[in-house]
């Protein structure tokens, strides 16, 4: 007979589940109101006219005004878009962009091949709980700077980064801002005249939308070049027949995840706490990665001694409990995640961390299986990784 | 993906544990790599009477761990020895692509462990 096992999704800042009501909002748009939009027939309105009441709901989210929306693929393509949309203005000129040690690959990588063509960047370094001295951004500008891409909250520990703060000192020093939000848009409030920028990045997947689609927030009056080419979509900056119905499935999550902001985020930190505090009661030699408070209230980055985090999260699958690891299988071909190494973590702990990212389903029965899984889990391993008998 | 093998041996592992009064000890690695496999063997008349391991370590260096023990147990020193990489991951179905590199890890270990037991006897 099969085992029928309840299965507990705990890994939310990798993806989440599409909202019923988002996939119903998406539906009409694959069969009845397929139109492009830029067809000038009724059809084309129809699609026209999604696209227009989407943008508009997208631009609320985040307190910004329709034309400022520019729709993507993704996260990643929105920060592609936004680094080298501003370093490609000026062809064959040498410019600097000052980024963090902690971002996301989509943007390390953008300044990997933007270093590749003759550019600098700089790479903050982080402390120790993981945020970056605002400081160490100021005294990196030069007169060749251009743009500063700070994520708002890191995709591994969570950390809320000051980007009010940066936000002053890019203006002061007339430098473009961008910020990476995939991780903080849905979870927490956020404004794009709050936080100061000129451009944020959002998927579209991280809050409950489907894949394949996400924005840059464009700040009006920031200049700004198309990476790739084709008809005048998006402005001219992404060229390309609009993803309708993906658009307007985005849309219909940025409004429900902004209505949900109320509850929760504190609902979600809750849950966070208590497990926290149920690990910390439970397991000896652990440690919270990141901030104690300055931190997504959905992530919990944990490390434990003794233990690897790939075994962690096989034994943790089979309990039913998905949650990620920061720590790449140990095989000498891959390192340990570059989140936790620029946090400087113990060497006795960088191989056995668990991300754990709750969502709007998760319940505290779920955290107190997880909390009883994770104990033990990490007692097994323990038991067969300690160089002495226990 | 892990084979069934890889994660039936990785979840009841045979041959945890230390040996005492081991004939031979082999290590390999360190906690900054990711992982320590340290194998005991005790050996009586040549051949190896018991295998233990203590791993730290991903699935992969889990469950080779224990496969290698398991293939060794019972061995002559010589057959012992003969256990190919290959043999390993037969053994347990295979390895997913990109994860064979740490399969060898649990043997070298084990060659450590017989090498320590030559240099003593």
């Amino acid at each position: 007979m099969m085992d029928i096992m309840k299965r507990i999704y705990m890994d939310h800042s990798a993806t989440t589940p599409v909202d019923p009501r988002v996939v119903d909002a998406m539906l009409p748009y694959f069969t009845e109101k397929f139109g492009n939009s830029s067809s000038l027939h009724s059809f084309g309105q129809e699609a026209a006219e999604a696209l227009s009441m989407a943008r508009g709901h997208v631009a609320d989210s985040i307190g910004a005004r329709e034309e400022e929306i520019i729709f993507t693929s993704g996260g990643t393509e929105s920060d592609n878009l936004a680094l080298q949309g501003v370093l490609s203005r000026e062809p064959g000129k040498r410019q600097h962009i000052i980024t963090s040690v902690l971002e996301h690959p989509a943007v390390l990588s953008t300044c990997d091949f933007l270093k590749s063509i003759g550019h600098d960047v700089t790479y903050v370094p982080v402390s120790s709980e993981g945020i970056v001295d605002v400081g160490d951004i100021e005294r990196a500008i030069r007169d060749d700077t251009v743009i500063i891409s700070i994520m708002h909250a890191n995709n591994e520990i969570g950390t809320i980064q000051p980007i009010e703060e940066i936000a002053k000192i890019a203006k002061d020093n007339d430098v473009y801002l961008h910020t990476d939000a995939v991780q903080s848009v849905g979870k927490i409030p956020v404004d794009v005249d709050q936080l100061g920028v000129d451009m944020l990045s959002i998927s579209s997947h991280k809050l409950h939308g489907p894949k394949g689609v996400g924005a840059l927030y464009v700040r009006e009056g920031t200049s700004l070049t198309p990476v790739i080419f084709g008809g005048g979509h998006e402005s001219g900056l992404r060229p390309g027949t609009e993803n309708i119905a993906g658009i307007v499935g985005f849309a219909k999550a940025s409004s429900i995840a902004k209505e949900r902001l109320g509850t929760d985020p504190a609902r979600m930190g809750r849950l966070r706490d208590a497990l926290i505090k149920k690990v910390f009661n439970t397991i000896d030699d652990v440690r919270l990665n990141g901030h104690a408070t300055q931190r997504l209230p959905n992530n919990a980055n944990l490390s434990f001694r003794h233990v690897e985090g790939e075994s962690m999260l096989m034994l943790l699958d089979i309990a039913g409990i998905a949650v990620s690891t920061g720590s790449a299988c140990s095989s000498r071909s891959q390192h340990a995640s570059h989140v936790l190494d620029s946090i400087g973590l113990d060497p006795d702990y960088i191989h056995g961390s668990i991300r754990i990212s709750l969502g709007r389903e998760n319940t505290m029965d779920e955290v107190d299986y997880l909390a009883e899984a994770l104990q033990e889990t990490v007692a097994k391993l323990r038991q067969i990784s300690s160089p002495v008998e226990c | 993906m892990y084979s069934k093998k890889i994660i039936e041996e990785f979840t009841n592992p045979k041959n945890v544990g230390i040996i005492e009064d081991a004939d031979g000890v082999g290590e390999i690695g360190s906690t900054i790599d990711g992982d320590v496999i340290t194998v005991y063997i005790k050996v009586d008349d040549d051949v190896l009477k018991d295998v233990k391991f203590k791993t730290f370590g991903c699935v992969v260096a889990i469950s080779t761990s224990t496969m290698v023990t398991q293939l060794a147990k019972g061995k002559t020193v010589e057959e012992a020895l003969a256990i190919s990489n290959e043999d390993v991951q037969d053994a347990l179905g295979g390895l997913p692509k990109g994860k064979d590199r740490c399969s060898g890890f649990a043997l070298d270990a084990l060659h450590k462990a017989i090498e320590d037991y030559r240099n003593k006897s």
